[in-house]
């Protein structure tokens, strides 16, 4: 499938004779090269081994929930596989993914930057990533950790399972967070092609920015706390025990005062993918580029401050929990109005249904009614039922999996053209697109009755009044896997077979199109010409 | 403002049966807010499809107009929506600060939570495990600690739940106001005997408070954990007369120092004694074998509770009746004692 571009193509743009892929071909070529496209990439084999091993836990969870008592696995077991499931989701895929490998490869080509502000430290970022992520993995083998991904004192000072292997390989990948994180920034603020305004970048980079800023603001005490843990254990320093004077409650406020911001890492570069992808399928000017650029900024600071509504009945006082519940009130007001721009960009527009858009939308619906039961959690009182039941649980993978995650399958599709130069089959894709959209409904909305019922989280055995729920549940996680198995399969085989794509499919005007797919080594074999915005589609200019 | 949820409404949202005032005045709270929920969801997807088909492409490079969205609408639309949401806060922190503090002269109920079982001390000086018992129509304030880890003290028919943490104590309060039996969970990951991990409230109607009271109770409760134990086959392996079987007896165990086969000893307290039934494998007492099953699933919270209390009956000594026919000792030429079953 051949479709030209309808911007005439600038004079570097005609498909490169030697595209970063083929450039160069030796093993070292790729091992040590500080190209970010490529970094990306490697970035996207590295989080996406950690995406398939968190998801075999995930299922083989679900599966331990579909009789009462043990079906496949002892208690010891299960609780060390909820705890590897969300530590490897969390920290070596949701959080790294679509920075590193779509960040690293697209906020270069959007900002008319031939490479990034550091491309060495690029370069041991992923280094420094793989070494983390293997120290995590390899606690798998050192007996396992069963605390669960949020660590809480004085369980995990005294659990029998071992804590530090996985707490040194969080603190190393938190490196890999910052160093991607000030890399990031440093790149937009000085890197920027001459004439290209602050308010005239594109919305993926805008998030990618903001990102960057609560990662090196929040990495830090997550490092530090989660060595105290770890040190607490292995050698029974007792920072937090009461016995001898510590609090537990105070490792609860250090843990969420990053990882309340870990989430806004998670979402935003997702948040950042939908804002791309709705102008370049409905050939139209974001409704509010303002609203947008603003309310990252507004998540990325007042995310900040909410980090206590996760511990309203673990003891706060209510004066407390009330600044939390407004603040989270106050942070979820920025998300929606994100959610309105978007539905808004459509009006008007010239909308074509590809899988990119597909996916947005399953963002939409998965994450507004996330969202909206996050603002019923922040509703104090509902919490108090909620909290620690599967309606949380829900909750966060209604925002993760049904945002997030559907974001990093948007930016697969709609930049996989970019990165290979080829097309994945759009049938395919249609089909693994409604395995995963209903898959995951079918999986999690039964798990917001648990919650109601009363189910608690982690929870080796059920109580039996629940059983059919997760049953439900589990079946649902089976088309959702099948769905993920098939995106990874045909992506795959385009990746070698796909039809050409010619340097810019869909027709987009982001700036990332206006070079060849795949770039060139140095990005754009031409002088960069941006000089019609990246959203303007007023200006129709048919292909010859 | 706040009014009472139909029946119906509670079944289709899957709540437990409301035990009280505050669970109702909490799930008309619930529905509201879930109801909006659904609604703006449902509207941003009828929204999303409405223009899919409105202004589906209708050819290739096509140019549309630019749009540049009003500030001043902006604004707006945020504000209302701001206030919406601080107008559930408002309602919802209202709650919960009613939910956080328990009225004044309130009946008071001390907690122990402990790996994993919940201990109930009375003001009369009654204790109870894994069973709370409360009088319908009283207030119950409950002050809570944790000997250990945290643990969560849930009770998803009162809507209540608050964190157990060691070192200090907090509080939660009840309104029962329907008598019955509700079901306790702990909702923090307190370790591999989380889930089980299960105790129950026992809402009591006055008359029945009152027999309680009286202490009525003991032999009531002693009498049930015979028949448990009865029931499940204890008396297989447990005697209550000091005799040594395939376990330990039960006579003198409570409350004593038992030494265990990789030489630490514990004691035998209420958690050591939930524990074996639970997961009898983890400490096996010294010079026996281990060989009893997990009973973990087979025994209602209650009857756990009973046959603790059964056991602590006899830490004085045991009942006069053996429970087994005594086996036959003979003392072999190698100094080995073997047991011979008659």
């Amino acid at each position: 499938m051949t479709v030209a571009a309808d911007l005439p193509i600038p004079p570097g743009a005609e498909p490169a004779k030697k595209s970063f892929l083929r450039a160069k071909t030796t093993f070292l070529s790729w091992a040590l090269t500080t190209d970010h496209k490529r970094i990306g990439i490697l970035f996207f084999f590295a989080t996406t081994l950690m995406l398939a091993l968190g998801g075999l836990f995930a299922m083989l969870i679900r599966i331990e929930h579909l009789t009462p008592g043990p079906t496949i696995m002892t208690a010891e077991t299960y609780d060390r596989m909820f705890t590897l499931h969300g530590v490897i989701m969390v920290w070596l895929f949701m959080i790294p993914s679509i920075p590193t490998t779509f960040g690293n490869f697209i906020l270069p080509l959007q900002i008319g930057a031939t490479e990034v502000a550091f491309p060495k430290l690029n370069l041991a970022s992923f280094y420094v990533y793989l070494l983390g992520a293997s120290i995590v993995i390899l606690s798998l083998f050192l007996g396992g950790i069963d605390t669960g991904w949020t660590f809480y004192v004085p369980y995990s000072a005294h659990t029998p399972a071992r804590v530090l292997p996985t707490c040194l390989g969080i603190f190393i990948v938190g490196w890999s967070s910052i160093m991607t994180g000030v890399n990031f920034i440093a790149t937009v603020h000085t890197m920027r092609v001459k004439g290209l305004r602050w308010m005239k970048i594109p919305l993926f980079t805008w998030a990618i920015y903001g990102t960057s800023i609560i990662q090196i603001l929040a990495t830090p005490v997550l490092a530090m706390v989660l060595i105290i843990v770890g040190i607490d254990h292995a050698f029974d320093w007792g920072m937090f025990d009461p016995a001898r004077g510590g609090d537990p409650v105070l490792f609860q406020h250090l843990f969420w005062f990053y990882s309340h911001p870990a989430v806004y890492i998670m979402i935003l570069p997702a948040m950042g993918v939908v804002s791309d992808v709705i102008p370049t399928f409905a050939r139209k000017n974001p409704f509010s580029y303002r609203a947008i650029v603003y309310s990252t900024l507004g998540i990325a600071f007042v995310g900040f401050l909410a980090w206590g509504h996760h511990m309203f009945v673990a003891g706060i006082s209510t004066f407390d929990a009330g600044a939390f519940g407004v603040l989270s009130m106050m942070v979820s007001i920025f998300s929606a109005i994100k959610v309105f721009t978007w539905v808004g960009t459509l009006k008007n527009g010239s909308i074509s249904l590809k899988a990119p858009l597909l996916y947005v939308f399953s963002f939409f619906f998965l994450f507004t009614f996330g969202g909206m039961t996050g603002v019923a959690l922040a509703t104090m009182a509902l919490d108090v039922h909620w909290t620690d039941t599967y309606f949380v649980v829900a909750h966060f993978h209604f925002i993760m999996v049904g945002g997030t995650f559907t974001g990093f399958l948007a930016a697969l599709h709609y930049w996989l053209p970019k990165v290979t130069g080829r097309m994945y089959s759009e049938r395919w894709a249609l089909i693994a697109w409604a395995l995963v959209t209903a898959g995951f409904a079918v999986t999690f909305t039964p798990q917001f009755f648990l919650g109601n019922g009363g189910m608690p989280r982690r929870y080796y055995d059920d109580p039996p009044q629940f059983q059919w729920l997760h049953v439900t549940s589990t079946v649902g996680s089976w088309a959702l896997g099948a769905g993920m198995v098939m995106v990874l399969v045909y992506i795959t085989y385009s990746f070698f077979r796909g039809a050409p794509a010619g340097p810019n499919p869909w027709g987009s005007r982001s700036f990332e199109w206006r070079t060849a797919s795949p770039p060139p080594e140095r990005n754009f074999q031409g002088p960069v010409d941006f000089a019609i915005d990246a959203y303007d589609y007023t200006t129709p200019q048919e292909p010859e | 403002m706040t009014f009472a949820l139909p029946s119906w409404a509670i079944r289709a949202l899957d709540l437990p049966p409301e035990a009280g005032p505050t669970a109702r005045d909490m799930d008309a709270l619930h529905a509201t807010i879930i109801t909006i929920t659904f609604a703006g969801t449902a509207a941003v997807a009828l929204m999303t499809l409405y223009y899919v088909i409105r202004y589906r492409r209708k050819r290739e490079f096509e140019a549309t107009p630019a749009v540049v969205a009003s500030g001043k609408r902006e604004w707006i639309q945020g504000a209302l929506l701001l206030g919406m949401f601080l107008a559930f806060w408002v309602w919802g922190y209202a709650q919960y600060i009613h939910i956080e503090t328990p009225p004044d002269h309130s009946m008071v109920v001390y907690v122990s939570a402990k790996q994993w079982m919940w201990k109930f001390s009375y003001d009369d000086g009654q204790t109870s495990n894994d069973v709370l018992y409360v009088p319908e129509h009283r207030k119950v304030r409950l002050v809570m600690t944790s000997r250990d880890v945290i643990h969560s003290f849930f009770a998803p028919s009162f809507r209540v739940k608050q964190d157990v943490i060691p070192g200090r104590w907090v509080n939660a309060w009840l309104d029962a106001a329907e008598p019955g039996v509700y079901p306790i969970y702990c909702a923090e990951f307190c370790g591999v005997g989380h889930s089980t991990m299960l105790g129950e409230i026992h809402v009591l109607t006055e008359a029945e408070w009152a027999k309680w009271r009286r202490g009525a109770d003991p032999e009531e409760m002693i009498a049930r954990g015979r028949e448990a134990a009865t029931k499940n086959g204890c008396f297989a392996c447990h005697t209550l007369d000091g005799q040594r079987h395939i376990g330990p007896s039960w006579s003198r165990l409570y409350g004593s120092q038992v030494k265990l086969t990789d030489g630490t000893t514990v004691l035998a307290d209420e958690a050591y004694l939930t524990q074996s039934m639970m997961d009898p494998l983890a400490q096996i007492v010294d010079g026996y074998q281990p060989v009893m099953p997990s009973y973990r699933g087979h025994l209602q919270p209650e009857d756990v509770g009973a046959i603790v209390e059964l056991i602590r009956s006899l830490k004085d000594g045991g009942g006069k009746e053996p429970t087994i026919a005594l086996p036959k000792l003979v003392v072999e030429k190698t100094g080995q004692t073997t047991e011979k079953q008659p």
